[in-house]
């Protein structure tokens, strides 16, 4: 794995040579985090999301971890464990928030990294493998989080769970007993929560074998970059270790700063209120929203009002609703442009922010109540999310002329902090 | 082949939707929604200023004490406190021998075992227990109340949009159902049983007005005058402290983690430019 000059692990200490013999951990972690994996020395603060995506996880599950040590997965008890946490358990209220506003930062950052993706043409060959995990990753996160949500059995809690699996009972003929299977009752209850339960603490450690994978798959090819130009000698790259060790430091810092915030200032403030009410099933809360991660998808769902013949205007929403989502699946075939990096390519580049508005008008209007204007405005956004990646994606690629691009990596970043030869004075270029 | 059926599939979904949306829009231009009266009359919480606003903001004990007090001869009658115990009351400033009183004279006794013969009995509270309900099960209290059950107050101020100002707005909004309201929502008119506020998102509820009078409850010397309106915010932020307990340690333990943590990532840029300093400079 990685290019011909990048550092060999070769240790010193004769305890580490010990261990390097029979288990050659260390050598693993020097080739794949450490100064044995050379990465393109161009990259800009948006390749700093994945890591901190892993740290969001690390996160998540300490304080999940912790969670778990005082929670009750039972209906008739699970609300008040929760709230007897925040309340008399030693900074259970700190953990309790953590874990909340913990799922929210992951989808941030995982949301950012994804975006980045896009632009800069990550999913590309030869890194599909790569874009393919992570979105197995990205689905594995929303179930994690769909069933994290259940466990505190508010209002939100129970309504969201029987929305949800609500859609699975979309499905013809099989779709009732499906979702009969799922909830185990014809209603979620306490046989819902304790296998949502179960899951919520196993998912997460799936997602790190899939993490594992992800990065393994990175490491063949290596680090994509801000020109989508592929590294061409050892000049183009720089170790790792402490070049983006030290960058990732400084976000991490940056994101904890944003977190920490956030968490001890507001931390309701991505919550919904009907959340602290004990779950009610004879109580149906006036607007049932899932958390703001989900609006996009939740707009979607909802869009479709009108029956396609025989196909009801429901099950339309559910199938428009996991399509958004598969269809990032088929992006390294849909696009087929040679250029990787928006950058250089001028009208992918215009309907790449397009794209971007139309997500947060379709998250804004997830979000909204399901009446009018509201729901009109979902259809067009909505229309225009499936046309941007089936329809106007490939033709782009087809038939947009790319601009320049530069010859190497080191050659961008020479032009950006000013060329020289020998002793004269570097001239910015911007 | 993958193109082809992604064209199919864009063009069938955004199709749709299009359509749905020609449909909606027709609907919505030939028969624009009716306004409700929800929409027309119900109010925004009222702004009030508390000393626990803002990321340092701490609880005033005296209020909280006002706020406990209006709680005990009011509120308490009908509504639980679950989630509160007796000896929590300790973070309002009441010491040990305090709280034993308060648990002792509650008038609402706690359900227990006589231990002769193991029948239901009930027995004084004592400072571990949690307040005890008003009502043995949601069957008694719909009973009491015409048939709308008091909900727990423990979270209330975060169960609800703008928690303090709500219930604060919530307990001196009753009026008279406005003319203008009657007129324009001729059905509209407040049902026997209920009253009409604008603060309550369906503009009626069961519960009648909980404060109605000023000196309605006595407050001790050197506190100010128990209006309807200062009642009103005293328990408001009593019923913030019963949601939020830990703010005060949040507010302060969040004030040393951003102190801390923008220290460290000063360093950490400081140390990131320094290791780049070469590969930044041009070759």
């Amino acid at each position: 794995m990685s290019f011909p000059w990048a550092e060999q692990y070769t240790p010193k200490n004769p305890v580490m040579v010990w261990i390097d013999e029979k288990l050659p951990l260390p050598r693993l972690a020097y080739n794949a985090v450490g100064a044995g994996y050379p990465v393109p020395r161009n990259l800009n603060y948006f390749w700093n999301f994945g890591v901190l995506a892993g740290l969001a996880l690390m996160i998540q599950i300490v304080t999940g971890v912790i969670m778990a040590m005082h929670y009750g997965a039972n209906d008739l008890v699970a609300f008040s464990t929760v709230e007897q946490t925040m309340r008399d358990v030693n900074a259970g209220w700190l953990m309790r928030y953590a874990h909340a506003n913990g799922a929210s930062f992951f989808f941030i950052v995982v949301y950012l990294h994804i975006f980045r993706g896009l632009y800069f043409g990550s999913y590309k060959a030869p890194r599909e493998m790569v874009w393919l995990l992570g979105l197995v990753i990205f689905l594995l996160m929303m179930a994690t989080a769909f069933m994290g949500y259940v466990l505190p059995w508010g209002q939100m809690s129970y309504w969201g769970a029987k929305v949800i699996t609500g859609l699975f009972g979309a499905i013809p003929v099989v779709g009732e007993p499906i979702q009969t299977w799922l909830l185990g009752g014809f209603a979620p209850g306490n046989a819902s929560l304790n296998r949502f339960f179960s899951l919520h603490f196993l998912l997460p450690f799936v997602i790190a074998g899939v993490i594992i994978l992800h990065i393994w798959a990175l490491h063949i090819p290596g680090s994509s970059n801000p020109t989508g130009v592929e590294v061409k000698g050892p000049q183009d790259t720089v170790p790792f270790h402490p070049y983006y060790t030290a960058k990732d430091g400084f976000g991490a810092g940056v994101f904890l700063i944003a977190f920490c915030a956030l968490l001890f200032f507001a931390p309701n403030f991505l919550g919904h209120p009907d959340n602290y009410i004990e779950a009610n099933p004879l109580s149906t809360p006036a607007h049932i929203v899932p958390e703001w991660y989900f609006w996009p998808f939740y707009a979607i769902l909802r869009a479709f009002t009108v029956d396609f013949f025989f196909v009801p205007a429901k099950l339309l929403g559910v199938l428009a609703m996991f399509a958004s989502i598969l269809l990032l699946f088929f992006l390294p075939w849909l696009d087929t442009s040679p250029v990787r990096s928006g950058k250089y390519r001028p009208t992918f580049n215009k309907f790449f922010w397009i794209l971007v508005i139309d997500v947060l008008i379709l998250g804004w209007l997830g979000g909204a109540p399901a009446e009018e204007p509201f729901v009109m405005m979902s259809q067009v956004a909505a229309a225009y999310y499936f046309a941007h990646f089936l329809i106007i994606l490939p033709l782009i690629s087809r038939f947009e002329k790319p601009l320049p691009l530069p010859g190497s990596i080191t050659e961008a970043v020479l032009a950006k902090y000013g060329k020289t030869d020998g002793a004269t004075v570097a001239v910015p270029a911007e | 082949m993958v193109r082809i059926g992604a064209f199919l599939v864009g063009l069938f979904f955004a199709g749709w939707l299009f359509i749905s949306f020609l449909i909606g829009a027709v609907a919505y231009v030939s028969e624009p929604p009716v306004p409700t009266v929800e929409k027309a009359f119900h109010k925004l919480p009222k702004h009030v200023a508390y000393s626990f606003d803002g990321p340092l903001g701490h609880y005033d004990k005296q209020q909280l004490q006002r706020g406990f007090q209006v709680f005990k001869e009011v509120c308490s009658a009908c509504h639980s406190l679950k989630f509160v115990a007796f000896r929590d009351l300790e973070a309002l400033g009441y010491n040990e021998a305090e709280v034993k009183a308060i648990a002792k004279q509650w008038a609402i006794k706690t359900p227990s075992v006589d231990p002769a013969t193991g029948e239901a009995s009930t027995r004084e509270p004592v400072p571990s227990d949690y307040f005890p309900k008003p009502f043995a099960n949601n069957v008694a209290a719909a009973a009491a109340n015409n048939n709308a059950i008091p909900p727990d107050l423990s979270l209330m101020t975060k169960a609800r949009h703008h928690g303090s100002a709500y219930v604060y707005s919530l307990l001196t909004g009753y009026q008279a159902q406005p003319a203008e309201l009657l007129k324009k929502f001729p059905d509209a008119k407040t049902p026997e049983g209920l009253h009409y506020n604008p603060y309550f998102a369906n503009l009626n509820l069961a519960m009648a007005p909980p404060l109605t009078a000023d000196g309605q409850v006595t407050y001790g010397p050197g506190q100010p005058k128990p209006t309807v309106d200062q009642m009103a915010q005293d328990v408001a932020a009593f019923l913030t402290w019963t949601a939020e307990p830990k703010l005060e340690n949040r507010h302060r333990a969040g004030l040393a983690t951003l102190i801390f943590l923008l220290i460290a990532t000063g360093l950490a840029y400081m140390s990131y430019q320094n290791i780049w300093a070469d590969k930044k400079k041009a070759a």
